[in-house]
């Protein structure tokens, strides 16, 4: 099936939240923090503008309890006399122009009485930067299995290494926005969103109004990956808090310098290796320091350091391993959600540390990582033993046969030889993600969804799960009608509005097609159990049977549900961090090679292969471009992505200066799917959407290595930073 | 901020409009015109995802003030035919869309001149539209479908 609002976008007919036509509205904006650190002593309005013109919030125009609510309390919805990072909201302003808007803005003067903010989640805090619990530590997880410090002093070889990533923005082509108004009593908000439940719950919250006064509806989303996961919450309430008050609807789109400077960014990350192994390679002991930078509030930081830390391992089999993460405070911009939730940063340390490894023993790197690849009854860190029947080393042996792995090394070692200028390589990475929610998170979101039959025969799917670009609406279409025998027009997805579908929780983590198109499945099998048929019963006679109940039930709605079960089989410690850190994981192995230009220091990707199984594939086009689309930004994070910071302000941002890859950065990416249905996911379905970007940085890091012998450890590997740690050139020269 | 009224041909058809002085074309369109199929993702330039056809000539509408468009000729994404647009459905040209109407306008600037294809490839020509969903590969492929369908017709 093709994408099924594919034709809306591509004559420009979809309307996204800033194209909604809106009558008497006013524009909102946002007046933020100048500095990391303070307290505020005045917010001072400018004497060369008319203020009664503009609606005028602050912290106490907010009726409920000043916090956006997630995981914990500790974010305010405007700050309240303290300041806690650069551009933190302060003020809220609407008015009918947003020209206007924006000159009122600059005359608004937050003054702030600056104290020590702490801008380095790698040095520890001074005393006086201390400002969550005794440490600045936002939270701290550990794994553990077996006895690692013995292992490690048995061990024949010891090789150690530490691994640092920077802040990644997401650039969702569609920067955040938000419409809110009153509807008789109730509050609508409206906007570019993932999780349409979490708004509404961070708007009954903060604004002291129960679901029955609340609706959160989600529009055509223009990317999102995970941008659009906690920070619309922020933005609901601010353009709530404005309509409130002004009595009017209220639009806040960000324009892409507010976007970029004030929204959440990837974690960045420092990994600390200690590997313990025999003189062949085989892993005995993996001992690992995980620490991310926070930000200045939690928001979701636990959860990334929990994924982050159950993938640091790498997909190997190792009897000790002990992993210490914890995640830092600091005076920065909060970091989010971003495709991938933390494993992209230990993976991208542990698989480049595989191939340092094989450096120092001299072994090949595809040799290390084929003796140790898990394989079925083994178990990973956490002590979840893998039996799913997936071959993971011809996941490997794919990659380097489609690659054309073993040829390429001669030939660039040939070409290395006879040019001066240039040198070509090629790496690999192997990997796994973990789909759905860490541990026992699925059960804690309680998924729901319906399927309702409708009085002319066609059936509507009810979830609040969003489009964003990754499918989901094609997906559940196929889904629904390959169940129910129909064809897909004669299937209806519901538009996600809180007022009307259940919660089926986030569309995060990969479990969109796998956890809810499943429960999709059920729902349609509960629905023919209330009409009482079989699952013989398809196509046009189920269609006739529904036409035919609407009939003898006037007036009644006719509706099949299903709510989430856990798997059999499946358990987790979350005390311990011990068990079934998820019900399934993909496997992949990604090759690139690229070129690197010896007078510029510049790197090109000239090839790329990814290689993954996914569990069934159910719409081969969609899966190719989410993987083609995850390999990019994972190219761009490897080599060009980079957040430039002053004083814990953004000052990259712009697409002017933070580059993202453009169609002639990057060479056409080789898809290749193995494919082991997973049984409780829809059709067989595993997670995918994240996966791809956790393979590109260790990969094409592993091939500049591999072309240039220099020992890269930190991406993005800009020519700045490949010149400062390369010997390569003077070589070269002599 | 002054008015001034600019007449210009949108999508073949005279228009007339009252603009202030320093307005960009891009907020013209969306909302003077409602014309919201031509996006915002940068405002400077950048992104391409602004992209309408002026006198016959891709260009960001973000970094075009309304006034000099006084008399020229300017064609937006909807003004093309919905059908024609079917070989990009197909090949993965769109995924979350934002990029896409920008996307199909210096797609069709390049179906119309295939003899750019003699001095660029279709990822240089490209280089102006970022996408952050596709990875490039669906929209290459598209134009390139596009391209072989009107060579063979
Ligand atoms: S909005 Fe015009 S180029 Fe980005
Ligand atoms: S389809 Fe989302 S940016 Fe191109």
């Amino acid at each position: 099936m093709h994408r099924r609002e594919g034709l809306a976008k591509l004559t420009g007919r979809e309307r996204y939240v800033d194209d909604l036509p809106l009558d008497d509205f006013l524009w909102g904006m946002t007046v933020r923090s100048p500095v990391p650190r303070g307290r505020v002593t005045a917010v001072r309005f400018g004497a060369d503008v008319d203020w009664s013109a503009f609606v005028i919030v602050d912290h106490r125009d907010i009726p409920g309890p000043n916090e956006v609510i997630l995981i914990e309390r500790d974010q305010p919805v405007l700050a309240a006399g303290y300041v806690r990072h650069v551009h933190e909201p302060v003020v809220l302003l609407g008015h009918r122009s947003r020209e206007g808007l924006r000159r009122a803005v600059r005359a608004v003067e937050v003054v702030v009485a600056p104290e020590p903010p702490v801008l380095d989640f790698r040095v520890p805090p001074r005393p006086d930067q201390i400002q969550y619990g005794r440490d600045n530590v936002l939270k701290r997880l550990k794994i553990e299995k077996g006895d690692v410090e013995r292992a490690l002093a048995q061990a024949p070889v010891v090789v150690s290494g530490t691994y640092e990533t920077g802040a990644q923005e997401h650039v969702y082509l569609e920067t955040q926005g938000m419409i809110a108004w009153l509807e008789d009593q109730v509050l609508v908000v409206k906007g570019s969103m993932q999780c349409p439940y979490y708004v509404l719950s961070a708007l009954k919250h903060a604004l002291a109004r129960d679901e029955s006064r609340v609706r959160v509806i989600q529009t055509p989303t223009g990317g999102g990956f995970g941008g659009k996961e906690e920070y619309p919450s922020d933005i609901a309430l601010h353009a709530a808090l404005l309509a409130l008050k002004a009595g009017r609807p209220v639009k806040i789109v960000y324009d892409r310098g507010e976007d970029m400077a004030a929204t959440t960014k990837r974690h960045p990350s420092w990994v600390r290796h200690r590997t313990g192994l025999t003189r062949d390679g085989r892993l005995l002991a993996q001992d690992l320091e995980v620490v991310l930078d926070g930000g200045a509030y939690v928001t979701l930081s636990p959860v990334v350091l929990s994924r982050g830390i159950i993938h640091a391992a790498g997909p190997y089999s190792c009897d000790n391993v002990r992993i210490a993460g914890r995640v830092m405070f600091t005076n920065a911009v909060p970091f989010g959600a971003f495709r991938g939730f933390g494993a992209p940063q230990t993976l991208f340390a542990c698989e480049r540390h595989m191939d340092v490894i094989a450096r120092t023993l001299e072994i090949d790197p595809v040799e290390l990582r084929r003796i140790n690849l898990l394989r079925d009854g083994q178990t990973t860190a956490t002590g979840q033993v893998i039996r799913d029947g997936t071959d993971r080393v011809a996941v490997l042996e794919r990659a380097l046969e489609l690659s054309d792995y073993r040829a390429k090394r001669r030939a660039h070692a040939a070409f290395n030889e006879t040019h001066a200028a240039q040198r070509r390589g090629i790496g690999l990475a192997a990997f796994y993600h973990g789909a759905g929610f860490t541990g026992g998170g699925e059960v804690h979101l309680n998924s729901r969804v319906r399927v309702a039959g409708l009085a002319d025969g066609r059936v509507e799917v009810l979830t609040a799960n969003i489009e964003m670009g990754q499918g989901t609406l094609t997906v559940f279409t196929q889904i629904a009608a390959e169940r129910l025998g129909f064809a897909p027009q004669d299937v209806a997805i519901a538009e996600a509005d809180t007022g009307r579908v259940p919660n089926s929780g986030p569309t995060v983590a990969s479990r969109t097609t796998m956890v809810v198109g499943r429960l999709i499945e059920r729902a349609c099998d509960d629905l023919r159990s209330r009409l009482e048929v079989d699952a013989a019963v398809r196509g046009a006679s189920l269609r006739a049977a529904i036409v035919r109940w609407h009939r003898e039930h006037a007036a009644e709605r006719l509706v099949g549900d299903a709510v989430y079960e856990r798997p059999p089989g499946i358990s987790w410690d979350d005390a311990n961090y011990r068990g079934d850190a998820y019900g399934a994981f993909a496997w992949a192995t990604y090759v690139a090679e690229v070129e690197v230009d010896l007078a510029t220091y510049s790197t090109r990707v000239t090839g790329f292969v990814a290689v993954q199984e996914v569990g069934k594939v159910l719409n081969e086009t969609l899966a190719r471009g989410q993987v083609q689309g995850g390999v990019v930004q994972g190219i761009g994070w490897a080599l060009m992505e980079e957040c430039k910071f002053r004083d814990g302000a953004m000052i990259n941002n712009q697409l002017t200066n933070y580059l993202i890859p453009t169609s002639d950065d990057v060479p056409p990416i080789h898809v290749a799917f193995l494919e082991n249905p997973y049984p409780h996911g829809a059709q067989g379905a595993k997670g995918l959407g994240e996966l791809p970007i956790d393979g590109p940085a260790p990969a094409v890091l592993n091939a500049v290595a591999a072309a240039t012998g220099a020992d890269p450890r930190a991406v993005p590997l800009t020519p700045e930073r490949l010149m400062a740690i390369a010997d390569f050139g003077l070589r070269s020269a002599e | 901020m002054t008015a001034i009224s600019i007449a210009f041909t949108l999508n073949g058809s005279p228009v007339s409009v009252d603009v202030d002085s320093a307005e960009r074309l891009l907020d013209t369109l969306r909302y003077r015109l409602g014309l919201t199929g031509t996006k915002e993702g940068c405002g400077e330039g950048e992104c391409g995802a602004c992209t309408v056809h002026l006198d016959g000539l891709p260009v960001d509408s973000c970094l075009v003030p309304t006034y000099q468009v006084r008399g020229r000729r300017v064609d937006t994404v909807e003004s093309l035919d919905p059908p024609a647009l079917e070989p990009f459905a197909r090949g993965g040209a769109t995924q979350c869309g934002a990029c896409t109407p920008g996307v199909v306008m210096t797609a069709w600037w390049i179906r119309d001149h295939p003899e750019l294809l003699g001095t660029h490839t279709l990822r240089e020509l490209m280089a102006g539209n970022l996408c952050r969903c596709t990875g490039y590969d669906g929209i290459v492929d598209s134009i390139g479908a596009v391209l072989g369908e009107r060579g063979s017709a």
